[in-house]
């Protein structure tokens, strides 16, 4: 077992052999770069899924290879790949993995060995989710969501054997998920150097670790809902079917209840949503206090709202059951407390404004990605504040405003703010700089073009165009105008789609002829970039690990001789060790 | 220093020496930290699936037959009471387990471990019987929404205690550091009463309803 705090370094494993060193790697930053590569591989699924998906909905008719089973079959599986298996493993499972023990000055995680486990049964359950695609009948397409009764009734696709790999898979999910989430949280609180206090910790530390306190506590949610649908359909309960009439005949299920999957479904739902925020919410101060060589703003506030956001996403969960039909002063109770999570928000959405302001900003492409989050965050968090309330959201469900508005605030903001940290933190990885001219044509076609894809969304949802519809027909409440909308839609798509690969050649262009990235490109201040190496080697801190004695965020400081002081870089007047 | 002290340092200032402090010397071992905050996600698991039942239990069966509801509770044979015991004894003994690895009479305390962990795989096949009991006697899982409950929070209580035995296993398996034992062997110890303590929770829930 390694020790990951003591100076001492006899009790490591240093791997010898190859497969030992990059395969059954217990190192977290090889295990990070395997959850990553993992999740992007995944991603790139769920991204193809979605590109047929709008070829369908511009081009209805055009591709009779798209069958109405296969456009839900698209709808749920890239759904659930992008939010648990592509955002919640990248964030986490990749970030977390590089960034905490580097960024807290610590050799490794505390239990490098469940860690590099963490990693393998994750592998494992995407592989079950692969293996949706090719059983008798396809992947479900019941929704991301999988409502019961129709995820397991005749009738929807993959009813049979797409929902149960679904099911298994994410139970698997769930597992390595807690193993890694056990890990980050406890390196967090237990493996900090010495004068690493917990209120100077850098922001993306705090958003992962509050974040990954959220994930232990939300996913057993769906952990039980799933195992608990997997009973009703495999072995015959009734939690979650009720006595109905399928396909003419009545089914022997009886007194079920499908809304209490939904609140078990969104228990862990709506908390997912901000798993997968707040780490972006912390990538992102990083991000901008960096390029703009300033401290951030209220850092203790923006601790703070972390906090607080963290709290408070467990107690709005059932604004996603607006229509089930739930009592008024239930919907009221959950309405305001929605709209009251509005507040820190906003307090950070100001900060980041307020770190700019008469900032020294830098427009290199991590920051633009950075800014472009400003932009989609405010976007759907707006919009965001219109489905909360019950009276607006009640004809808003199930329409495209609602896809408008969680792709802006889930989908789009947390991928930016990937890309811009990939490209902040590529450099300590993999010791490369990137190609900036591709990298500006990649972010600029991203950017604007996320903008013609959900903008557009928001005026058809207004219409009433109706969401997971194979296709609309001739409908007399929707105008020629949303057709051609849609049409518009699926160009953007598909070009930013495009503009993909740029991203991804030149992260395998640089990584082997890049320009050499000194240890500290952007000059930086916290721990991540004070490695004696780079890439940072096994251990992290060669002989001895670092002592901080000051906070990440000393930036433009009156009277230094840089305009950026290094976290581990004494005070002069400091009399600790 | 508490929580809220810690979270309203003022980042930009100077602490004192205090915070240059060896982390070893003031820190829980990664262990125990790892293992209170599994707590929570088995807390969580529990209370979510109590809810449910609750939720469930008073639900009708069919809208449209206006019956009653199809909950019909299980009976409590004696062997419900026979295996609750034996936890109980179980977690006296790993607790007997706990004191020893403090006092450091490393020798008497592989036993009560051994103790410990035999009574634990006496009480899982204390349920497997149990579970057979019910199934000879037609309290199949499909048969009731009350019947299902019971399986599954049994064997997901089981489960998490087979957990248990394995790391209490693999705690005595470390001959060579006594002291990591004594720790390991503590937070079995600690693991088996929250056991307990949910087993008495859920066996309450079961027979209350």
């Amino acid at each position: 077992m390694a020790t990951t705090i003591a100076d001492d370094l006899t009790p490591m494993h240093h791997p010898r052999t190859w497969v030992g060193k990059y395969v059954w790697s217990q190192d977290h930053k090889v295990i990070a770069i395997q959850y990553s590569v993992t999740a992007i591989a995944i991603g790139l699924v769920a991204l193809v899924l979605s590109v047929l998906m709008r070829l369908q909905l511009g081009f209805p008719g055009v591709f009779p290879w798209i069958q109405p089973e296969n456009y839900l079959q698209y709808v749920s599986m890239h759904g659930m790949i992008m939010v648990v298996y592509l955002l919640t493993a990248l964030l986490l499972g990749g970030f977390g993995n590089y960034m905490i023990p580097l960024m807290i000055g610590a050799r490794d995680m505390v239990f490098p060995f469940v860690n590099m486990l963490s990693y393998w049964v994750y592998l494992l359950s995407v592989l079950v989710l692969v293996a949706g695609f090719f059983v008798p009948g396809g992947p479900t397409g019941a929704g991301w969501t999988l409502y019961p009764p129709q995820a397991i009734s005749e009738g929807t696709p993959g009813s049979q054997w797409g929902i149960v790999t679904m099911l298994v898979s994410l139970a698997i999910f769930i597992v390595a998920f807690t193993m890694g989430g056990l890990n980050y949280v406890t390196t967090v609180l237990q493996a900090r150097t010495r004068g690493m206090t917990l209120m100077r910790m850098p922001l993306t530390v705090w958003g992962i670790f509050i974040a990954s306190i959220m994930g232990l506590l939300a996913f057993p949610a769906l952990f039980v809902a799933a195992i608990m649908m997997l009973l009703d359909h495999v072995a015959g309960a009734s939690f979650f079917m009720p006595s109905m009439m399928s396909m003419g005949q009545a089914t022997d299920t009886l007194g079920g209840s499908p809304i209490l999957f939904q609140h078990l479904f969104w228990f862990f739902g709506h908390p997912e949503v901000y798993i997968v925020a707040l780490p972006a919410f912390g990538i992102v101060s990083d991000l901008i206090s960096v390029h703009a060589r300033k401290n951030i703003f209220g850092y203790r506030m923006m601790v703070w709202a972390i906090v607080i956001i963290g709290g408070l996403s467990f107690i709005v969960w059932a604004h996603h059951m607006y229509v089930s039909g739930m009592n008024p002063y239930f919907g009221f109770f959950f309405a305001t407390s929605t709209l009251i999570i509005a507040i820190p928000t906003a307090i950070k959405v100001y900060n980041w404004l307020l770190t700019l302001w008469r900032g020294d900003i830098h427009l290199r492409v991590p920051m633009l990605f950075a800014l472009a989050f400003l932009f989609t965050f405010i976007h759907g968090g707006l919009s965001g504040l219109f489905l909360g309330n019950v009276s607006v959201d009640v004809p808003l469900s199930d329409t495209f405003f609602v896809v408008g508005h969680f792709h802006m605030v889930m989908g789009v903001s947390p991928i930016l703010v990937i890309f811009g940290a990939i490209y902040h933190w590529y450099p300590k990885i993999a010791g490369r700089m990137w190609n900036q001219a591709l990298a500006q044509v990649h972010f600029w076609v991203t950017f604007l073009g996320v903008y013609a894809i959900y903008l557009p969304m928001h005026y058809l949802g207004v219409l009433g165009v109706p969401r997971r519809y194979y296709a609309l027909g001739e409908t007399s409440f929707i105008p020629e105008s949303a057709h051609l909308a849609n049409q518009a839609i699926s160009i953007a798509a598909i070009v930013v789609f495009a503009a993909q690969f740029l991203f991804f050649y030149n992260m395998i262009w640089s990584l082997f002829r890049g320009p050499k990235a000194g240890p500290n490109p952007w000059g930086a201040a916290s721990l991540e970039w004070q490695t004696p190496d780079t890439p940072p080697r096994h251990g992290n801190w060669g002989a001895k690990l670092p002592t901080v004695y000051r906070w990440a965020y000393d930036y433009s400081v009156p009277h230094a001789p840089r305009d950026f002081i290094p976290q581990d870089e004494p005070h002069p007047k400091d009399t600790a060790p | 220093m508490s929580l809220l002290r810690r979270l309203g340092e003022k980042s930009w200032e100077t602490p004192g020496a205090e915070a240059y402090r060896e982390p070893d010397s003031y820190r829980p071992a990664a262990a125990t930290v790892g293992v209170y905050v599994y707590f929570g996600v088995a807390t969580v698991i529990f209370t979510l699936i109590a809810a449910a039942y609750l939720a469930r239990m008073g639900l009708p069966a069919a809208m449209e037959h206006g019956a009653g509801a199809d909950w019909r509770a299980m009976p409590e044979p004696p062997l419900l009471w026979i295996n609750s015991g034996i936890l109980v004894l179980s977690s006296l003994a790993w607790e007997a387990a706990r004191r020893l690895a403090r006092r450091g009479e490393i020798g008497r305390m592989q036993a009560a471990t051994l103790a410990g962990g035999g009574l634990g795989l006496l009480f899982l096949a204390g349920q497997l019987l149990l579970w057979w009991h019910y199934q000879t006697a037609g309290y199949f899982l499909s048969a009731n929404p009350a019947n299902a409950f019971f399986y599954l929070l049994t064997a997901l209580h089981g489960l998490h205690l087979a957990g248990g035995i394995a790391a209490g296993v693999r705690a005595l398996g470390q001959p060579g550091d006594a002291g990591r034992a004594a720790r390991n062997v503590r937070l079995c110890a600690v693991y088996w009463h929250y056991l307990l303590l949910v087993w008495v929770l859920l066996a309450g829930l079961l027979v209350m309803t």
